[in-house]
């Protein structure tokens, strides 16, 4: 037994190594003063010169501020339609076309990026010529583009956090006179809570991070942060870009922890009160 | 009290459904069916079409369209105009139509050694990184399953952490440790090794993959490992097995469903990977994902893009339809 516990943070450390080392080099990196990312000039670093040599580039920024902005519109319109979806696949039983449904909200989990981009974007480009919309690509194609395939994830998150409770608790809702409407909002949303705001961070974060998609989706002046990142670091690597995955780490790991906690206090707080309702009885 | 008649006590006044002159009908079918949220939903609330729509439409429109339209545009010729190509039924008088279906580009795929050798090269590096990932992920899997409940969540919330953070940063973050000056050849020199040539190599490609999908193949196996009955391990160690036996005769056939999940969520979008072989891989050897965008964007030839996405979806199929059975059995055990 005493080996077995060896081997296991044997694999432990070298796993989390592996997962770590890189992301841990850009941020020690990002405080280098040389212009040779791998190398430290001890002499004049650490120093702040790439944080403000990003902070000063105006194409990063207004990259960088696209991005939110579509991010958070994707979001919120994958939630929607993933909820919307999830619940129709968990609680509406059979109706005609359910296998459909549920094949597209799988299907681009596991289709490849670049032929969900090449069918939108011919999409796109068919809809211009026949109902003359959309007018030329930007904004507004992104967004649709990664609704599309973001709600699938929202809908799988939904779909399997209504699955692990029954309807008990909606079925007594509806006994008690209240309409499938009013027993959506009162019981199920707030049910599944925790699974919507988590469906909707990983919607965010899919959006603010795809390259692929919206390349073919987007037009001239509408350039997402991965898109200027992706051709900077294609040219070789790049000090600020350092800079800019340091920040990136910092708000992620603050928010993957915050989240993480209140997540936690969300779910007790449920879990306590479904015990209390039970108690009552 | 029998759970029927506490049910008919209860029982909404006929109209709280909305549903007018049906009413009737319904509330008896209320009092005798088995009363289920779904069965009310589907038979006394209109609302529940609309609900049902909006997302189909929805997929309709920006998933199931789109694909066909590149089904179609894979049988089309190519033209100097644009949009580049022809279309498959074309008037070519008031009672004439010309129908231009063409199997060309198809034909060609198969014809030039460009498009056969980018998609086995394809193949191979999603396998070969796919085996790569399990032999890493598998031991970190077990470890985790096997730790301390309250250990058990911060490990795995570190093995997500770095998917929430950019997946092209990530990537990029390779390029600095991979270099023929970069950090890992660094620390050989201090050995005497090296340096070795690292970046814009199939070894590259591998790394990038397996670092970037390893939460996708380590999060269905932890999800399976975790569930084991560690009594069998136990039973069979009381019956004189040694761990490695014990291991290759239970826990290993018994985590084998989560080897599949885990195996098929690296593969598929190993595949028709774009970013990782574009910043670490081969300039001599493209994978297909790069092919088919320089198809699209560099040679503008729209038809032979579609065919060779097209030809990507069929390789990917028998994966696909094993991933989308299997998630449809893990949703269907997780009711239960």
């Amino acid at each position: 037994m005493k080996s077995r516990s060896w081997f296991r943070r044997f694999a432990l450390f070298f796993g989390f190594a592996f997962l770590y080392v890189p992301i841990l080099s850009m941020v020690f990196f990002s405080f280098n003063n040389s212009r040779l990312v791998t190398v430290w000039d001890a002499a004049d670093s650490p120093t702040l010169k790439w944080y403000r040599a990003l902070l000063s580039n105006d194409q990063i920024l207004g990259a960088a501020w696209l991005s939110i902005k579509v991010a958070a519109v994707t979001a919120t319109g994958a939630v929607i339609l993933g909820t919307l979806a999830g619940l129709v696949l968990a609680r509406f039983g059979p109706f005609k076309g359910r296998t459909l449904l549920s094949g597209m909200t799988t299907a681009p989990l596991v289709m490849p990026e670049v032929i969900t981009g090449l069918s939108l974007l011919l999409l796109f480009v068919f809809l211009e010529q026949l109902i003359g919309w959309p007018q030329g690509r930007g904004f507004a194609t992104i967004v649709i583009a990664h609704i599309t395939f973001a709600m699938a994830y929202v809908t799988v998150v939904v779909q399997s956090r209504l699955a692990t409770f029954d309807d008990s608790l909606e079925e007594a809702a509806l006994d008690l006179g209240a309409r499938p409407a009013k027993v959506f909002f009162r019981i199920t949303l707030p049910l599944i809570l925790p699974a919507i705001l988590s469906g909707w961070l990983l919607a965010f974060t899919l959006s603010w991070d795809d390259l692929v998609i919206s390349q073919f989706v987007a037009g001239p002046g509408s350039t997402t942060l991965p898109m200027v990142v992706f051709s900077k670091v294609r040219l070789g690597v790049s000090p600020d870009i350092n800079a800019l995955a340091t920040i990136m780490v910092t708000i992620v790991g603050l928010g993957v922890v915050l989240s993480a906690l209140y997540m936690r206090r969300q779910e007790r707080r449920v879990a306590l009160e479904m015990q209390m309702a039970k108690s009552e009885k | 009290m029998p759970r029927s008649q506490t049910r008919q006590l209860q029982k909404p006044p006929i109209d709280a459904w909305g549903a007018g002159r049906l009413g009737l009908i319904f509330s008896l079918l209320y009092r005798y069916g088995p009363p289920r949220w779904s069965q009310y939903v589907r038979k006394h609330w209109a609302g529940q079409r609309l609900v049902i729509a909006v997302p189909y439409l929805w997929l309709v429109l920006f998933f199931a369209v789109p694909f066909i339209i590149v089904l179609k545009l894979s049988f089309s010729e190519v033209r100097l105009a644009m949009p580049p190509f022809a279309p498959l039924i074309e008037r070519v008088s008031d009672v004439a139509y010309a129908v231009n279906v063409n199997l060309g580009n198809y034909a060609f795929l198969f014809s030039d050694p460009l498009y056969t050798s980018s998609y086995l090269y394809s193949v191979k590096v999603a396998a070969i990184s796919t085996l790569l990932c399990l032999l890493i992920g598998y031991p970190m899997s077990y470890a985790i399953a096997r730790s301390a409940p309250t250990l058990r969540n911060i490990w795995l919330m570190l093995i997500i952490l770095p998917f929430w953070t950019s997946f092209l940063l990530r990537v990029y973050a390779w390029v600095g440790l991979l270099k023929t000056d970069g950090l890992i050849n660094q620390a050989l020199g201090i050995f005497g090794l090296g340096p070795f040539t690292m970046m814009y190599t199939d070894f590259a490609v591998y790394i990038g993959i397996v670092y970037s999908y390893l939460p996708f193949m380590i999060l269905p196996l932890y999800s399976n490992l975790e569930k084991h009955d560690l009594t069998l391990l136990e039973a069979s160690a009381d019956l004189g097995a040694g761990p490695i036996k014990s291991f290759l005769r239970i826990t290993l056939p018994l985590s084998f469903p989560g080897i599949v999940a885990g195996s098929l969520l690296v593969f598929i979008p190993a595949v028709g990977e774009y970013v990782i072989p574009s910043l670490l891989g081969r300039s001599d050897q493209l994978m297909i994902g790069r092919v088919l965008s320089d198809e699209f964007f560099a040679n503008r030839d729209w038809p032979v893009a579609s065919a060779v996405s097209i030809a990507m979806l069929l390789l990917l199929v028998v994966p696909i339809v094993l991933f989308q059975r299997f998630q449809n059995r893990e949703l269907a055990g997780a009711k239960k």
